[in-house]
């Protein structure tokens, strides 16, 4: 047996706040989740596939039969639906991965070790906002074999996925709390499908003027029915509503404040609770 | 015993309706091994996880070489390792890689990162499984990779909590050798269990702990004397029995007792006698007597919270030493056999 090596590293930084510290370990967190892609070639496989099988099933098996109002391929209609229904899928995967990384007790190591305290939820969360792109651009390669097009011009386009990744990373942080909340990873499988009501309460399949009207108010002021007529405006895809609801008249107003919104809310939670988990 | 580097007063904390600690003091020296012993439920993990930053006491306070752990965490942590009852690993990455992660997040840089994690792999011969996702570890390894991942950064104090529970004797003996490599190069250890004789092999001090509170303290040696060991003989003939409980309380000073279902003449010998096994053999056998099996062995857990607290521990584990003069790890009925 070698004897221990008395000239050991010690931790090299005395400093453990400061914004340098949380970039230089969310990015040690970020490395972290792309090392699982690469060694679960299985979940990229996944990310893959479940865009295509979204788009034939409802894109050509329901799509078939619904009509969109003003006319227009439903399609066209509904990739924007499908940009923010897989960043919105990205909450439940937040959650079970935060969770997961509760029960093992790695956050409690990570809690005990001399790191910039908001490191791990915003290297979590940045992580997933990589993960969510990655998804994003699948799905418009998707998008545009199915018929989906671009119609207004770049910038616009450009406008739209901006909103929709902001959407998507504020989302992240929802999951980063619900995560934080609860400590096994079977409880966040078995919480994960109670959010598909909220991405289907929403204009991203059908439009919500044929619902009754207490669930056409949940579905219009449901913040992802912004984000996705947001998307249909900036795009130029059929669909878009001239009258109706505040947040359905103003998506992009409604997008971006929906997002600023649950930011205010939840990144202060999910770092407050990150410190204080426990105790 | 110079100023300690762990310092504990009075600690208290509840959860709920459970008062975990109950004002529990607890001293340190550097350089040494503490072994917190207790049963399941005593308030050592709620111990470690304050003194390790991870929760506040209600009232007391606890000092990491001169830094209070809740004034001070920042400081604290930078001092401090832990591995904890689970191997809070990502099971989904190499061992290396976590390794690798660990001296990141300690801020070593990632060329000196990797430079570390292959280290401390070929140092405690895990070379060969650093390539391999964690997930497929062995829970013997888990530990030992856990227990690794605390000294990315050597810290001058490591807290171990229960980290051989579950664990096969051959991994327990593994992970005491690397905690005796660390405290060879100075680390300060403390380390809970709900094993007498891990606490006995590896701690300078041991502090038994029941009810939030530490109601013994000492060297083992002391605490030893003061429970004693225990000898199980066990006879060949039933009629030889008298005879040896006879040369059993001579030798031991103790009060024997006889099994006679059993064929077994059981008795404590108190701390200060030191019987070697092959004494006890030599004077059964000059008395004609004929042992199969005889035993010496530490009181288990169960049974050093009986002599201090007068009642049993709820969950005991059963592990007690054994030195065994014949295999009596076999079944009843295959003994008999080997008997006759």
């Amino acid at each position: 047996m070698t004897t221990i090596d008395t000239a050991l590293p010690r931790s090299a930084s005395p400093t453990t706040g400061g914004w340098r510290w949380t970039l230089v370990d969310g990015w040690t967190v970020v490395r972290r989740d792309v090392q699982h892609l690469l060694h679960n070639p299985g979940e990229i496989i996944g990310m893959l596939v479940f865009p295509i099988i979204m788009i034939v099933m409802f894109g050509y098996i329901f799509g078939s039969a619904i009509p969109i109002p003003g006319g227009g391929n439903y399609r066209e209609y509904l990739i924007p639906g499908m940009f923010v229904m897989s960043a919105a899928a990205q909450v439940a995967v937040t959650m079970q991965k935060v969770a997961a990384d509760n029960g093992t007790g790695l956050m409690e190591r990570f809690r005990s070790m001399p790191m910039a305290r908001s490191a791990v939820p915003f290297g979590q969360t940045g992580a997933d906002l990589f993960t969510g792109a990655l998804g994003l651009v699948v799905m418009i390669a998707c998008g545009l074999v199915t018929g989906w097009r671009i119609h207004n011009g770049f910038p616009q386009a450009l406008a739209a996925f901006g909103i929709v990744l902001l959407f998507g990373y504020a989302l992240n942080w929802v999951g980063v709390f619900c995560g934080f909340m609860i400590n096994n990873e079977d409880t966040a499988d078995r919480l994960s499908p109670l959010f598909m009501p909220v991405t289907m309460i929403s204009n991203t399949f059908v439009p919500t003027a044929g619902m009754p009207t207490w669930l056409r108010d949940i579905a219009d002021w449901n913040p992802i029915s912004a984000v996705v007529a947001a998307c249909r405006q900036l795009f130029g895809n059929p669909g878009v509503v001239a009258s109706g609801s505040w947040p359905l008249e103003h998506p992009i107003t409604a997008s971006i404040g929906w997002s600023i919104v649950l930011l205010l809310i939840f990144v202060p939670l999910s770092v407050y609770r990150y410190r204080t988990v426990g105790r | 015993m110079g100023e300690p580097i762990v310092f504990a007063e009075g600690l208290r904390k509840r959860f709920g309706e459970t008062q975990a600690l109950a004002g529990l003091d607890l001293q340190v020296a550097e350089g040494t091994v503490c072994g917190v012993l207790g049963p399941n439920g005593a308030g050592k993990t709620t111990a470690v996880r304050v003194l390790a930053t991870l929760i506040a006491p209600d009232s007391g306070r606890a000092v990491i070489a001169g830094h209070d752990v809740v004034s001070q965490a920042d400081r604290v942590r930078h001092l401090i390792g832990l591995a904890g009852q689970s191997a809070a690993l990502d099971e989904r990455i190499t061992g290396r890689e976590n390794l690798e992660m660990f001296g990141r997040l300690y801020h070593l840089g990632p060329r000196a990162a990797r430079r570390r994690a292959n280290e401390l792999l070929e140092r405690f011969d895990l070379a060969d499984a650093g390539n391999r996702l964690v997930k497929t570890y062995s829970g013997g390894m888990r530990r030992r990779l856990d227990l690794i991942a605390s000294l990315v950064v050597t810290p001058p104090v490591l807290f171990l909590d229960e980290p051989t529970t579950g664990l096969d004797p051959r991994s327990r003996n593994e992970i005491w050798d690397t905690v005796r490599l660390l405290v060879a190069d100075g680390t300060t250890v403390l380390l809970t269990t709900q094993y007498l004789d891990e606490a006995d092999q590896l701690a300078n001090d041991i502090a038994v702990v029941d009810r939030g509170r530490v109601i013994a303290a000492g060297p083992p040696e002391d605490l030893k004397y003061e429970l004693g060991s225990r000898v199980d003989v066990v006879v060949t003939d039933p009629q030889s029995l008298p005879t040896a409980a006879q040369v059993l309380g001579r030798l031991t000073g103790g009060n024997p007792e006889i099994d006679a279902g059993e064929r077994t003449v059981r008795v404590a010998m108190p701390g200060a006698v030191r019987l070697t096994l092959p004494a006890i053999v030599r004077e059964l056998d000059s008395a004609g007597v004929i042992a199969e099996d005889v035993a010496v062995r530490l009181p288990t857990l169960d049974e050093v919270f009986l002599k201090l607290t007068g009642r049993r521990t709820d969950d005991t584990p059963t592990q007690t030493k054994t030195i065994s003069a014949t295999p009596d790890e076999l079944p009843e009925t295959d003994a008999e056999k080997v008997r006759s």
